[in-house]
């Protein structure tokens, strides 16, 4: 056990914890961020994506010791009300199916599009490749992702 | 693993939850008392309209992903005479919504979808009613409009349908033997009538399902819950000797074993803790004195040797045996289907709540009532006593229908008088789910002088034998695990489903049996069109292997056998499996030639191919385009056509997706899923060795034709069938004939792994 500070989506949490818990059960079941979620507890499958010094970060294989910049979760990307550009064209494609790999297609997108703005089809495949979903929605997610990319530039 | 615990010293949210709104937000509630069945010749239990003009439908459905709700609401609206953004929906809590099965085999408008527009019109009649001896005026001479209704001759005198009955019950009895013939006196709309229907309106629940705010079954969190993981076989079919709970005392936050039969949880202050407490527990096993079955790759052999557990009467029509033997051409061919599995992407999981000495239980199951009245039975409590408040959850496209966590977090909440989650692990979910039947196939088919098919001889073995699927008391699988026995379920294996006319058919079918077929990882289960893309894949194979030994053009070859004989075509099946063929030829742009095309050189090789489907009067034609690499056997299907004709339908953009996704699960069906196992356990355990499509595999294009074709001018326009498993079925096939195309290669074994076409394009030295 160990007091350990977390900074979630802007705001600083503390915690008296095991060091080694994985991130994932701290966020869902502390700090009742319920974006992220289990899918495999092996890092094979998105479900539970954070964001991490703007990485795309698995928290379910990840411990909370090593947890050491501000994390951002589905919750945190909506600024001011306003939703973010991704979730926004999420909801214009009309992407989800069941929708519960969807934090991890989000989030892996903003990850993509933070470092590429302007992704080619084959870097938006190669880049989601590791975001699985058994509702198979890869097409209208890849369409969400571009539709993304272009709304963002013309923001900018 | 080190132990885990915590103390949180800072929460940011407190633990309530239970119930939810229509939004899909969680809502506190508290409810005590006894939970009777809402009734459904009621109105009431269908309908409430509040004073403020909005009104919110009760359906005892449940949603799978596919935006179900939103078309509930669709044709409720339309029916009712209320604007879309007015209403709202509940789904499938046994509590507050009338029994309407939950969902499965995409019977959602075609079935379901009856009563709620009946219960509508009523409810909109008797408001006419109302307003009519309100402004003694006859019901003809009123108009209604969105919740609003007025005089014709004096638009004046208008009442809205809140100030008419908001607050109030309408007290009408409606009529009908059961829940899907339930009607009142009101004649539906014609479908020239509808206004909502048919507009591609947004999904309500997609909103909340991309900010982060909709609260999922998974997310439930009660007052003093703990948290549970099971303990499974390490080897099938084995039984528990003893546990050793000093392996897990230890651990901080440990609460306890729970021991009944060959079932074993533990329990947990904490997830993480339980976690640990599941991989650390030391349990004797007793291994079974025989295997519970063959290794995945002795499965066909074995399934072919073989006695069936039952054969169903051949149909048969002509005399295909004279008809083989007199053919100028006999083609035959074997396929074989693995089994397959739901690998739901978020692995089982439920909440039950045990206080005030009732049951509820908060899950995703699609098939909720038959939950609650499965764990009542299990538990041995009145149902009365038991609800189901169903939440969304990732979808298994039929995993839930025979739900095995809502069972166990219920029996773990008995067990210690405490809210139990309970969720399996990956490998677990993986290893464990219900399955979809492998099959065996043999067809045998004859062509005359002409090329004609004029013989087709069908014979399939389904690995179906005790199949579950219903939330049986008997049958799930911690009943099957302390001991539960039933009379086995025959199981079945299914026939083609297409409309050609073939002068001369047999259609065999048997079932085949695992040598355990209890506790098993292997039991099968309702796998999204359970049996249709396997029978899909040999039949519209082999069509294609018919038209290329008749050296015809695939498309064509299958035009000709639906207008063989169109004049007995009752309900235009094959007038409208032509019409559908016909636009996904256009929308692909179809060059007609028989197949295989001559091999190109370099590594790249392409081709297209066909496959239809008739399933319960919804019609699927789908064609692929796939790059074959000729040095690594990889196959990307890199553009797919499905045009699709489900009668009248609600919500054109809603329906699109789900046929992609449905086309694509095939895809990935086709390409990459099987699952495998030695012969003590299940060896495809995860996403590496159970591998699913990705991002990778998606074709670069997808074209969904709505063909809605009825060729008959007087008659009304179709109604509402079930739409999204008709398009499961035809991909593999699709896919398969395709590949031949650009390979001249036959694969008659599923999946097409890049190890698998590579060593079938050598052996063929392409």
């Amino acid at each position: 056990m160990s007091a350990i500070t977390l900074k979630v989506n802007g705001r600083t949490h503390t915690l008296d914890i095991d060091p080694s818990t994985p991130l994932l059960y701290i966020l869902r079941n502390d700090l009742d961020l319920q974006g992220p979620r289990f899918g495999c507890g092996l890092g094979q499958c998105g479900a539970c994506t954070v964001i991490i010094n703007g990485a795309a970060t698995r928290s379910c294989i990840t411990p909370v010791s090593a947890v050491k910049s501000e994390i951002t979760t589905l919750e945190g990307l909506a600024k001011d009300g306003k939703l973010h550009p991704l979730q926004q064209a999420w909801i214009d494609e009309q992407v989800p199916q069941c929708g519960f790999c969807q934090n991890g297609q989000i989030m892996t997108a903003k990850v993509l599009l933070d470092k590429n703005p302007k992704p080619t089809d084959a870097q938006i495949r190669q880049g989601m490749a590791g975001a699985l979903c058994r509702c198979m929605t890869y097409y209208r997610i890849q369409a969400a992702v571009k539709r993304a990319s272009k709304s963002m530039a013309g923001v900018a | 693993m080190t132990t885990l615990t915590r103390r949180s010293l800072l929460k940011s949210a407190g633990s309530l939850v239970v119930g939810f709104s229509a939004a899909g937000n969680i809502i506190a509630q508290t409810t005590t008392g006894l939970y009777p069945d809402p009734n459904f010749r009621q109105l009431d239990s269908w309908i409430v309209i509040r004073p403020d003009g909005t009104a919110t439908f009760y359906v005892g459905k449940t949603d799978c992903g596919q935006g179900t709700g939103t078309a509930f609401r669709q044709i409720m609206s339309d029916e009712l005479d209320i604007a879309y953004d007015k209403t709202s929906l509940i789904m499938g809590s046994t509590d507050v919504t009338v029994d309407q099965g939950g969902s499965g085999g995409s019977d959602a408008l075609q079935t379901d979808g009856w009563p709620m527009r009946r219960v509508a019109a009523e409810a909109r009649r008797v408001l006419l009613e109302s307003a009519s001896k309100q402004f003694g005026a006859p019901v003809d001479q009123l108009v209604v409009s969105e919740g609003v209704i007025s005089v014709k001759a004096d638009r004046s005198k208008r009442v809205t349908y809140g100030e008419l009955i908001g607050g109030k019950k309408f007290n009408v009895t409606l009529t009908g033997a059961n829940v899907d013939a339930i009607t009142g006196a009101a004649k539906l709309k014609t479908v020239q009538e509808l206004k909502i229907v048919g507009q591609s309106l947004p999904r309500y629940d997609i909103p909340p399902k991309v900010d982060g705010s909709l609260k999922w079954a998974v997310d439930v969190k009660l007052p003093g819950m703990v948290h549970a993981r099971n303990v499974k076989p390490p080897v099938v079919g084995a039984k528990l000797v003893s546990v050793d709970e000093s392996s897990v005392k230890g651990i901080p936050g440990f609460i306890r074993v729970v021991t009944k039969g060959n079932y074993v949880a533990v329990v947990c202050e904490r997830e993480e803790q339980a976690i640990t407490a599941s991989r650390q527990l030391k349990v004797n096993w007793e291994k079974p004195a025989t295997a519970p079955f063959p290794t995945s790759e002795n499965l066909f052999k074995y399934m072919r040797e073989a006695t069936p557990t039952s054969s169903a009467q051949p149909s048969i029509v002509g005399n295909p045996d004279a008809a083989l033997s007199g053919a100028a051409k006999v083609v035959e061919a074997e396929y074989d289907v693995p089994y397959q599995g739901h690998t739901a992407f978020g692995p089982a999981h439920a909440t039950a709540d045990p206080s005030n000495g009732q049951m509820t239980i908060y899950s995703n199951d699609m098939k909720s009532y038959g939950l609650r009245n499965g764990v009542a039975e299990f538990l041995k409590i009145p149902r009365e006593q038991v609800r189901v408040v169903w939440m969304e959850g990732p979808q298994g496209y039929g995993r839930t229908a025979a739900e095995d966590a809502g069972f166990e977090a219920a029996f773990l909440a008995k067990e210690l008088g405490r809210p139990v989650r309970m969720q399996w692990m990956r490998h677990e979910e993986t290893a464990w789910d219900t399955k979809g039947p492998a099959y065996t196939f043999k067809l045998r088919g004859g062509l005359d002088a002409q090329g004609n098919l004029v013989a087709f001889d069908y014979n399939a073995q389904a690995a179906a034998y005790n199949h579950v699927g219903y939330n049986e008391a008997n049958s799930v699988l911690i009943a099957q695990l302390v001991g539960i026995r039933r009379t086995p379920v025959a199981g079945r294996g299914d026939a083609p489903t297409e409309m050609y006319a073939i002068p001369n058919r047999r259609t065999a079918t048997q079932v085949v049996s695992m040598p355990l077929i209890w506790e098993t990882p292997l039991r099968t289960g309702n796998l999204r069109d359970p049996n249709g893309p396997q029978v899909t894949f040999a039949s519209e194979s082999f069509i294609d292997e018919m038209a290329a030994a008749a050296k015809a053009d695939p498309l064509q070859f299958r035009l000709k056998l639906l207008t063989a004989s169109t004049t007995d075509d009752s309900g235009f099946k094959r007038a409208r499996s032509i019409a559908v063929i016909k636009a996904a030829a256009e929308a692909f742009g179809w060059d007609t030639r028989p197949s295989p095309k001559r091999v190109a050189s370099g590594n790249i090789l392409t081709g297209r191919g066909i496959a239809y489907s008739f399933r319960s009067q919804t019609i699927a034609a789908e064609i692929a385009e796939v790059e074959v690499n000729r040095r690594t056997g990889h196959v990307w299907v890199k553009r797919m056509v499905c045009a699709h004709d489900c009668g009248l339908i609600v919500n054109p953009e809603g329906l699109r997706r789900t046929l992609e996704g449905a086309m694509l699960h095939s895809l990935s069906r086709a390409l990459h899923e099987e699952v495998t196992f030695d012969t003590e356990k299940i060896t495809s355990v995860d996403w590496g060795s159970h591998p699913s499509l990705t991002h990778n595999d998606t074709p670069a294009k997808i074209d969904i034709v709505l063909v809605n074709g009825d060729p008959n001018p007087n008659r009304p326009d179709l109604p509402h069938y079930g739409a999204g498993e008709a398009a499961c079925k035809p991909t593999l096939a699709a896919v398969a004939n395709a590949i031949y195309d650009a390979t001249g290669v036959r694969l008659r074994r599923v999946p097409f792994r890049d190890k698998r076409v590579l060593a079938a394009l050598q052996a063929a030295r392409v």
